[in-house]
């Protein structure tokens, strides 16, 4: 479960590594990506494994969309600039859950038979359920790949480059814009691949954003914001916690031990575990 | 002290006070309950707004979590009477200087935190308490509190079971209230402080301002206003539970009238509650009462576009005439 809060946390990381701006509707993403997965399967009977990699990819166009329509005039405003990004993402948040009720209604739905869906593996006598275990998996294998990418292309050296100076990345020929909406559209597939993956065992329903999301701010803030790494370490961490938590108190106190972790660690910590700036 | 300026704050004084007056007189024309609820819930978001406004919008320092302070109020308000038989009135100072202790010692560690850090961890907070109200059993846990309903209406115990009418004048005084004390703020000694810190709190440190100081000051003055509001809605609706006083939408509802309307202005969030608050309550009730969301898309479309078009706030319309403020120096600090 950890791995999967890191592979939802890591888009996020992303983006604010990018150009600071914490994106509020990351939630609503997750929550589109996972409808994605249902529609496919409940209409053209596409199991989620293979759903995946297309959800990805329509939810990087989503992402790169989004930033071209709205964040791009967000962080150009003059004044409040940070209150204008706060607000016009979590403006698209709530637009984009009434959305999901206008034409999905809040039925909670989930996918009933899947390839995967549960069945568990038995590992030296633990047992362990095998979407959750192939969630993991691919989300090593996706941070393999992202921080391949980022450190091995062209277009992840640009990332880096614009994240260290936009202004300078200008300069040197590279349009902004484009590594900004690519940003986007990256952070947004990563969170998609976790959606398809999450639709195999988790309901879907037009709020279902909203709980995941408030961990995976937490998951970024531990690893500290910007840090690919972090995100990673982050999940893992608010993985291992909750864990824990449900051994020693009541379920219902769950996310206590997670926020509190949180609260822990900035306190110590002021710019997160692995936070540079 | 320049003059125009000591003008321009009379000539705001001048204004609130017609206003006041002119909305005392409102309830004469308007019989209808369900207006004069939405009235009530109009003047009860601008007093929150406004108090918001003090930590968030002069100070600087973002918070979405002041539900916590709004539950706090609600609940020592209604626990107190329930249990104790204590007056709201008394419940609510007690739950204005709990909440203010109690953001000070938030405040305390909080306040190191910079920027995004600092945001989420009033969300992080605030949906701490909220899990620990939803499973303390003395205090109702998830099922809340009931406030009997006593015999006879009395401003005492502020039960008026026949009309909302004296909710409505207490609301109207508790926005006033918000109103002056940020009024009267805003050319103290704290007021410019707070703005100081907000633009850039290196320069300000160094030019004397305790920085720490003077937002813990905020944080309180912010809380204690909050609260107060909560134990006013705890009376009004007499039933609270803690997703309906606790909840994250509360600490966005505090947020959003002094976004649109203006952040860190006079009238911005007396402004932003008196179109957000009918806007939300008319759309929910025509359009929205299929349960279809399609409020959710009216309000979520509303903050796209306001928050984009005009990030200064609906305030900034009036005031273009006059004078420009003194610009923000988040431009030289931007790096």
């Amino acid at each position: 479960m950890g791995l999967l809060y890191g592979l939802i946390a890591v888009g996020l990381a992303l983006i604010f590594g990018l150009m600071d701006v914490v994106n509020f509707a990351h939630g609503e993403f997750l929550m589109i990506a996972m409808y994605a997965t249902f529609f496919l399967f409940a209409f053209f009977a596409l199991d989620p494994l293979l759903a995946a990699p297309l959800v990805a990819a329509a939810l990087f166009i989503f992402g790169a969309v989004v930033y071209l329509l709205i964040v791009r005039f967000a962080v150009r405003a003059k004044a409040n600039t940070g209150m204008v990004q706060i607000f016009s993402t979590f403006g698209l948040a709530v637009l984009m859950r009434g959305v999901a009720q206008y034409f999905f209604t809040p039925d909670y739905r989930s996918i009933p038979h899947s390839y995967l869906g549960g069945k568990t593996i038995s590992i030296a006598g633990i047992y362990l359920p095998q979407p959750q275990l192939v969630g993991a998996l691919i989300a090593i294998a996706a941070f393999a790949g992202l921080y391949f990418f980022i450190h091995r292309t062209d277009f992840g050296r640009a990332l880096e480059a614009t994240r260290e100076d936009a202004g300078a990345v200008a300069l040197v020929g590279i349009d902004k814009n484009k590594v900004f909406a690519l940003g986007w559209g990256l952070g947004a597939a990563l969170v998609g691949l976790a959606g398809a993956v999450m639709a195999i065992f988790f309901y879907v329903f037009p709020d279902v954003g909203a709980s995941f999301a408030t961990i995976a701010y937490v998951t970024v803030a531990l690893g500290g914001f910007g840090s690919v790494f972090g995100a990673f370490a982050g999940g893992i961490v608010v993985g291992l916690v909750e864990a824990m938590t449900t051994l020693i108190l009541p379920p219902s106190l769950k996310t206590v031990g997670i926020y509190g972790v949180y609260l822990l660690i900035v306190f110590i910590r002021p710019r997160g575990l692995f936070g540079s700036i | 002290m320049d003059k125009a300026f000591i003008q321009r704050r009379r000539r705001d004084l001048i204004v609130a006070a017609c206003l006041a007056l002119l909305a005392t007189q409102v309830p004469r024309y308007v019989t209808d309950v369900y207006i004069q609820n939405m009235m009530i819930m109009t003047l009860m978001y601008a007093a929150l707004s406004q108090s918001w406004n003090i930590l968030s919008g002069y100070c600087g320092q973002i918070s979405l979590g002041h539900a916590l302070y709004f539950g706090l109020g609600a609940y020592v308000t209604a626990i107190l009477y329930t249990k104790f038989g204590m007056l709201p009135w008394f419940g609510m100072c007690a739950g204005g200087l709990l909440s203010a202790v109690i953001a000070m010692a938030l405040g305390y560690p909080c306040f190191r935190l910079g920027g995004h850090y600092f945001v989420i961890a009033t969300i992080v907070i605030a949906e701490i308490a909220l899990v620990l109200f939803q499973n303390w059993e003395w205090a109702g846990a998830a099922l809340g509190i009931t406030i009997p309903l006593s015999k006879q209406d009395s401003w005492l115990t502020l039960q008026f079971a026949k009309d909302k009418l004296p909710y409505f004048y207490f609301a109207l005084a508790l926005a006033c209230v918000a109103w002056f004390v940020t009024w009267w703020l805003e050319d103290s000694k704290w007021g410019y402080w707070w703005r100081a810190v907000k633009d850039n709190p290196v320069a300000a440190e160094s030019l004397g301002v305790v920085v720490f100081n003077s937002k813990m000051g905020a944080a309180a003055v912010s809380a204690f206003l909050v609260a107060v509001g909560g134990g006013f809605y705890a009376m009004y609706v007499t039933y609270i539970d803690p997703e309906s006083v606790m909840g994250f939408q509360f600490s966005l509802l505090m947020a959003l009238p002094a976004v649109l309307g203006g952040i860190g202005t006079l009238w911005g969030p007396m402004l932003g509650a008196v179109i957000l608050i009918p806007l939300t309550e008319l759309t929910r009730s025509y359009i929205g009462g299929s349960g279809r969301g399609v409020d959710l898309i009216v309000y979520g479309g509303l903050i796209i576009a306001i928050s984009l078009a005009r990030p200064q706030g609906l305030v900034s319309l009036f005031s273009r005439k006059r004078k420009p403020a003194a610009q923000p120096v988040r431009e030289a600090v931007a790096s």
